[in-house]
């Protein structure tokens, strides 16, 4: 038996082979230790093919959209089933976030916890 | 102190007298009682007092407890509603306001359940300097009857437009509780009209900065005081009216305490009180303990200081660790030495402290004991920790994006538990609110020939973010004060010279992208006639990069600009041409249908700038971040988006990859079908391995020509304006703007 724990929309984690896997195909991203980023396919984005301008941009300098030289958007795809799993907006260069660190001990703890019914009660 | 055995006994005797007499003459001989430390640093509620040790000692049944609660609650509710209807000040009429009743100690343990909770911990740094500093100092006292005031951020407050009013609670002589009302009044005498001057470059230039202080006595306000604070604002009715406003809201609070004391007995209200706040934090700490361990990480940029665009960032960790959370904000942008967008520590302590209230634990009592489990780490020295020697009018622009930092980051932690049994008892997991206040300041004097300087109730129009099983709202309340209301046109207009002439209506595109998308923020487009002075100012971030977040693949919402049509009267020019109208401004500037006007786009910090009649000043509220992948969003809710104008057909075809017959405005499922297939093998062929992405993105310092502030890779490295310019975040130094 595996022991699944959702973690996003997207993601969830297998804790017996403490892997990262896609909620939507089942696709394995890597170790769960790690960032599940590490598993996906990236895409660097003009932030203004997404927001793009609503005023004439040849007449005015503030247009509605994110200034391309301060911002950058990355795009991370499942490559099993090419679903957006996170949206990322940096600086240029700026080092990618390490987003979600698990605590793989304490998920474990609280399964046998659970199967052992010692877990705590939700209280009113 | 070192002895000389030699030395007789007398003489050390003498000696003891005469350190002692020094310490007393150093203790009572100070130079400057300013913003105390200890007291500022620390959120946590005091230790139970030998009183309120005796009262919970009483026993009082729980039956009883919840009824006084409840009563209390009731009470402080009470006092709120009262001052939206008999004060003055714009914000307080739509919601901007907070009462509440603290313990003896001057911890906040019943706030009033709507209302602006930043206040809930940072209310009480007040009251407890004034028992520090003042009870005991012969020349000022807490008496029954007093009156205290106070407005100045550094000794607790989200900003000194905000104006207190705090009073002790005595019964049978002693001091059993503080009872408090806050107004956001907006007039404060700053440099500029309304309260919240981007132009201040000190403190000094924010315009009154009241510590803490008695102004009244007897219940009775000391008039000479009272006419000093209107002598030192442009609104001197806003601030006599308001003064007296929350005395008596604030009266109406100890009034309805001392009732419940008499009905229920002093020992009963105390155990509440005090019960309450332990109550609250025993609460949090065993939501936190059932969200599993672990950390998150976000990284937000404030890109302007509303006089020049920068990059100043945000870096948030945070950690989950059994029943407590360590928010580590070390790393982020330095302060500024003359600019006001820094932010007092405990200020960005209230406005996280709202995330938990209002947007995760909006069940939880309103009191200051939520955050009690939380510790803020900060490198002292930064915007988001700053000195008493900067300025910080509009510390908004540095802890509103904090919060969304806080907010982000926890919607991934609690996704776990959501699906795992909701132990945490959290609210629906979303993306970023909107975080800022995109609405317009104004000065000058009125068709009734006041002078006025305030704030239009705008700001509380942010959209709300999109939830992981619905869209977000559009324009639905501010971040800060979730149960706030956008006010009337008709009221506006009735008491100001100023004429909304496309308000409330909700701009296309202006969303977060997703599964399902952010909520909408509201145009406004304003302009004035008879006055013979009138000016406009804009205080919001985000023209250049985007504030809210999506969240699980969705997109954050645009950048929001301020546009402006000067040199013509639109309105002449509209009463000779009745085909002209004004209904969009995104139209309005694209067709530019007045001739001879002139058309103009900025980034939304404005100081305050004369107009004359009939000139335009435009913004929009911005929008929520989406959530979710866009190519999983029901291609119906696209086309009814289409349908209600909220979208584009370029948005529907190039951001959702949805068909739309062109003749019926019917969806083409098939072909919505055929694109979102083709747009998949798209991203697959397009993306790269993450390693191979990483080498080529990951640079080893900011981008030259950048203006960036705050750590790059090593948050012990803080940039003060590019690669190039690093301070130690250790050793902080306020940077001067140029
Ligand atoms: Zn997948």
């Amino acid at each position: 038996m595996t022991t699944i724990e959702r973690i996003t929309e997207y993601l969830e984690v297998d804790l017996d082979s403490e892997r990262w896997r896609c909620v939507r195909c089942g696709h394995v991203h890597g170790p769960a230790r790690e960032s599940y980023k590490r598993g996906l396919l990236v895409h660097r984005r003009d932030p203004a093919e997404i927001h793009r301008p609503l005023v004439d941009a040849e007449r005015y300098e503030y247009t509605f959209a994110p200034d391309a030289q301060w911002c950058q958007i990355l795009e991370y795809y499942c490559p099993g089933c090419a679903v957006m799993v996170e949206v990322e907006y940096l600086p240029p260069g700026h080092p990618i976030t390490h987003d979600i660190e698990l605590d793989l001990e304490w998920l474990k703890r609280r399964v046998a916890e659970r199967a052992a019914g010692t877990g705590t009660e939700a209280t009113a | 102190m070192a002895t000389n055995p030699t030395t007789p006994d007398s003489t050390e005797d003498e000696a003891a007298a005469l350190e002692a007499e020094v310490q007393e003459f150093l203790h009572k001989t100070v130079l400057y009682r300013g913003p105390d430390r200890e007291i500022m640093r620390n959120h946590k509620p005091a230790p139970r007092t030998a009183l309120e040790e005796r009262a919970i000692a009483a026993g009082t049944d729980d039956l009883t407890k919840t009824i006084i609660r409840n009563r209390l609650q009731t009470s402080a509710n009470e006092a709120k509603d009262m001052l939206m209807h008999i004060a003055s000040a714009p914000s307080a009429k739509w919601g901007d306001l907070i009462s509440g009743i603290f313990t003896a100690s001057g911890d906040l343990a019943v706030a009033s359940s709507s209302g602006v909770l930043i206040f809930s911990v940072l209310a009480g740094p007040p009251i407890k300097y004034i028992l520090k500093h003042w009870k005991d100092e012969e020349t000022v006292g807490v008496r029954d009857g007093d009156i205290f005031m106070h407005n100045d951020a550094r000794f607790g407050n989200v900003h000194n437009t905000d104006q207190s009013c705090l009073m002790p609670v005595f019964h049978e002589g002693e001091l059993i509780a503080w009872v408090g009302t806050i107004i956001h009044e907006g007039e404060n005498g700053a440099t500029e009209p309304g309260g919240m001057p981007s132009a201040a470059e000190s403190p000094y230039d924010e315009g009154l900065k009241i510590s803490p202080m008695k102004i009244g006595e007897n219940f009775r306000l000391r008039e000479d005081l009272v006419t000093y604070f209107q002598n030192s604002v442009r609104d001197p009715k806003l601030q006599l009216e308001d003064m007296r406003s929350r005395l008596a809201g604030t009266m109406r609070l100890r009034q309805r305490l001392l009732e419940a004391v008499e009905e229920y007995g002093r020992d009963a209200v105390i155990a509440v009180t005090r019960g309450t706040l332990e109550f609250t934090g025993a609460e949090v700490r065993r939501r936190l303990a059932a969200i599993p361990d672990g950390k998150r990480r976000v990284v937000r940029f404030c890109d302007n200081t509303l006089r020049e665009p920068i990059l100043l960032k945000i870096n948030c960790t945070i950690e989950i660790k059994g029943d407590e959370m360590i928010i580590d904000l070390r790393g982020s942008g330095p302060e500024l030495m003359n600019r006001a967008i820094n932010t007092v520590l405990a200020s960005l302590k209230g406005m996280i402290a709202q995330v938990f209230l209002t947007f995760v634990w909006p069940d939880l009592p309103r009191n200051q004991a939520a955050f009690e489990p939380v510790t803020v780490l900060t490198d002292e020295g930064s915007a988001f920790d700053c000195s008493a020697e900067v300025p910080n009018a509009v510390s908004m622009m540095t802890f509103f994006p904090s919060f969304s930092a806080v907010e982000h980051c926890l919607q991934k932690f609690l996704y776990n538990d959501k699906h795992t049994g909701d132990e945490a008892k959290s609210t629906e997991i979303h993306a970023s609110w909107w975080p800022m206040i995109n609405g317009f300041l104004f000065g000058g004097y009125t068709q009734h020939g006041y002078f006025v300087g305030n704030v239009m109730t705008d700001i509380n129009g942010m959209g709300g973010g999109a939830r992981s099983d619905r869209d977000g709202e559009h324009a639905l309340a501010p971040i800060f004060c979730s149960m706030s209301d956008l006010g009337e046109n008709e009221m506006v207009e009735d008491e100001l010279p100023v004429l909304c002439l496309a308000n409330r209506r909700i701009m296309r595109d202006n969303q977060g992208f997703g599964r399902f998308r952010g909520g909408h923020g509201h145009q406004q487009v304003m302009t004035f006639k008879d006055s013979p002075l009138w000016g406009w100012m804009a205080i919001a971030i985000g023209s250049k990069f985007p504030l809210a977040l999506g969240l699980f693949g969705g997109y954050g919402s645009p950048c929001q600009p301020l546009m402006k049509v000067k040199g013509v009267n639109l309105l002449e020019a509209m009463r000779e041409d009745r085909s002209l109208t004004v209904d969009d401004p995104v139209a309005l500037m694209n067709e530019r249908p007045f001739a001879d006007a002139e058309y103009s786009t900025a980034h939304t910090g404005m100081q305050f700038e004369m107009a004359a009649p009939g000139e335009v000043y435009a913004m929009s509220q911005g929008g929520g971040g989406g959530y979710g992948d866009v190519l999983e969003r029901d291609p119906e809710a696209v086309v009814r988006d289409l349908r209600r104008d909220l979208i584009s057909a370029w948005t529907a075809r190039s951001i959702y990859f949805v068909a739309v017959d062109a003749a019926t405005g019917a969806l083409d499922a098939a072909e919505t079908e055929r694109l979102r297939d083709e747009e998949r093998r798209a991203r697959l062929s397009r993306g790269v391995p993450f390693d191979e992405f990483e080498q080529a993105w990951t640079t080893d310092q900011p981008p030259a020509g950048l203006p960036y502030y705050g750590s790059w890779a090593d948050r012990t490295v803080i940039h003060a304006g590019g690669p190039d310019v690093t301070m130690p975040a250790d050793a902080l130094q306020p940077v001067a703007m140029l």
